[in-house]
């Protein structure tokens, strides 16, 4: 996943990116602080219950929903089950190879489930069939297509997209004390829209949303998840640099800016909201 | 839920939100190791220790310009409640990955070129912030073994409870508590190398919790300094810092 060029070409292009950064400009001519073109589109697999293929930019990722009757956790039993698992799938880049995931994509999976489940975005006590026996076990499986950056947001705009549109089977219990499967369906109970923002740090410059090219040379990363509310919600520093507490404080200013209007557009192709 | 705060400001172990638990750090534990250090932080009991600068295996593996940095972040099968399978979790392989990248901003590894350098922790009783009490000691072992350094690194979590922002959190808070937000430092270079964060936090609960953890992470500093001043020079006498 992190293959590098050679040491100088890596070193002269660093030298390159840096010089455009103090100008306020990137090698491929966007902000600093503007995204790539986000496409997204929904229910893309019908077998699924939801689903969303988004691209940033040539970064594509497609996450698809199922939801199976399950009992729920020891410690949890009025609550549903939330699980998020991501995948980095070979055909996605050059350097991506099958076998177990490396910890690049482990740490992948586990921000992106980090980020849906502390905001809260699914309210899991609505998903108790029987208390402290049946519930709802909600799974949402994003696999990167293609690899060009800032995997982070790209997943997780595809795990919410496809929660929000995601249409669940009804279910109801049987004088028995059966599960029965209703052929009705319904949405998911949404709480808030977390919204992934990740920038680099590269030299002393925050940029946000990286390309590949700006991954390979960047000094450090941080992800902060935000709630519709403007909390921050969830967080991840990586790489090994570092930033200095005003950098962190200005990286939420931006991500704070930045998830307002990645909301928004999130919104306008889910429907989220409208009757 | 219980209360984990209560009317008197205090926490289910007594402490003030803005207090830490009993802290400890020995230097050179280990004869084997390069260098070694554990700590224990509340009821965390760590060892962690350095090996290399050291030839890399496998030899493809090996920077031309730099030691390569492993880290391994390791919980014993009897450090928690309920038995830990002794393989390592997808959880215990994040944290080995941001601990590396915690410890990496302080270390001179240029210095070192075609080497490895090994970090292994292994937590023998965890409490609440076990990573940030390995970033702690393994920065400490990390001096011991003479790396050359930037900066220690210090680790500090902080969180909520009970809509309170407090230090340090135990294991009960971090499992019931609201916000996990652990935190590694160096404090000298005013250079955050580790962040993560679970949890809602409003802006301005952030920015507080933040500068609690500041605080924590420099007491937290001068045990640190501390320990490697009695191993070195026998005496746990603190020298000012200039």
């Amino acid at each position: 996943m992190m293959a590098k060029k050679s040491m100088v070409v890596e070193r002269l292009r660093k030298a390159q990116m840096i010089e455009c950064l103090s100008k306020g400009k990137r090698l491929d001519g966007r902000g600093l602080l503007d995204y790539r073109p986000i496409v997204i589109n929904t229910e893309v697999i019908e077998k699924a219950e939801g689903s969303a293929k988004v691209s940033i930019g040539n970064t594509q990722v497609i996450a698809g929903v199922k939801v199976e009757v399950d009992e729920p956790f020891p410690d949890t039993p009025n609550e549903g089950l939330l699980i998020v698992n991501a995948e980095v799938l070979p055909l996605a880049s050059p350097y991506t190879e099958p076998g177990p995931p490396d910890e690049d994509a482990i740490e992948l999976a586990r921000v992106v489930d980090r980020g849906i489940r502390a905001s809260e975005m699914i309210d899991l006590s609505k998903l108790v069939l029987i208390e402290g026996e049946k519930v709802l076990a909600v799974y949402v499986d994003v696999n990167m297509l293609d690899l060009d950056g800032n995997l982070f947001d790209a997943a997780s705009y595809a795990v919410v997209s496809a929660l929000l549109t995601a249409r669940i089977p009804k279910f109801t219990i049987s004088d028995k004390g059966k599960v029965v499967k209703l052929n009705e369906f319904t949405k998911l109970p949404i709480k808030t829209i977390p919204i992934s923002v990740t920038m680099a740090k590269i030299g002393d410059t925050l940029i946000v949303d990286p390309t590949y090219e700006e991954e390979l040379v960047m000094d450090a990363r941080v992800t902060l998840v935000i709630d519709s509310d403007g909390n921050l919600c969830a967080g991840q520093k990586g790489c090994s640099g570092a930033l200095s507490f005003e950098q962190i404080k200005l990286a939420c200013e931006n991500a704070i800016v930045k998830s307002k209007e990645v909301r928004e557009i999130i919104k306008r192709v889910t429907g989220y909201g409208e009757a | 839920m219980r209360k984990l705060i209560d009317e008197n400001g205090l926490r289910v172990d007594g402490r003030r939100v803005d207090e830490l638990r009993p802290i400890k750090i020995e230097v050179g534990v280990l004869k084997n190791a390069n260098g070694s250090a554990s700590i224990e932080l509340g009821k965390n009991k760590i060892i962690a220790a350095v090996y290399g600068p050291k030839e890399v295996h496998p030899k493809h593996m090996a920077r031309p310009d730099r030691s390569l940095l492993r880290c391994r972040y390791h919980m014993s099968p009897f450090s928690t409640e309920t038995r830990k399978s002794p393989a390592p979790s997808r959880r215990e392989v994040e944290i080995s990955k941001v601990i590396r990248e915690a410890l990496e901003p302080a270390l001179i590894l240029e210095d070192y070129p075609r080497t490895a350098i090994d970090v292994y922790i292994e937590v023998l009783q965890a409490d609440g912030g076990s990573r940030v009490a390995s970033i702690t000691a393994a920065s400490t072992a990390l001096a011991d073994a003479g790396i050359n350094m930037r900066d220690l690194v210090t680790g500090c979590a902080v969180g909520k409870v009970d809509g309170q922002i407090v230090l340090d959190l135990n294991d009960i808070e971090d499992k019931e508590g609201e916000v996990d937000m652990p935190i590694a430092i160096m404090l000298n270079l005013n250079q955050i190398t580790l962040f993560q964060l679970e949890g809602i936090l409003t802006p301005e609960e952030f920015k507080k919790a933040f500068e609690m953890a500041l605080e924590g992470c420099k007491k937290i500093y001068q045990i640190q300094r501390e320990a490697l001043i009695k191993k070195y020079f026998g005496s746990s006498e603190p020298i000012p810092v200039e």
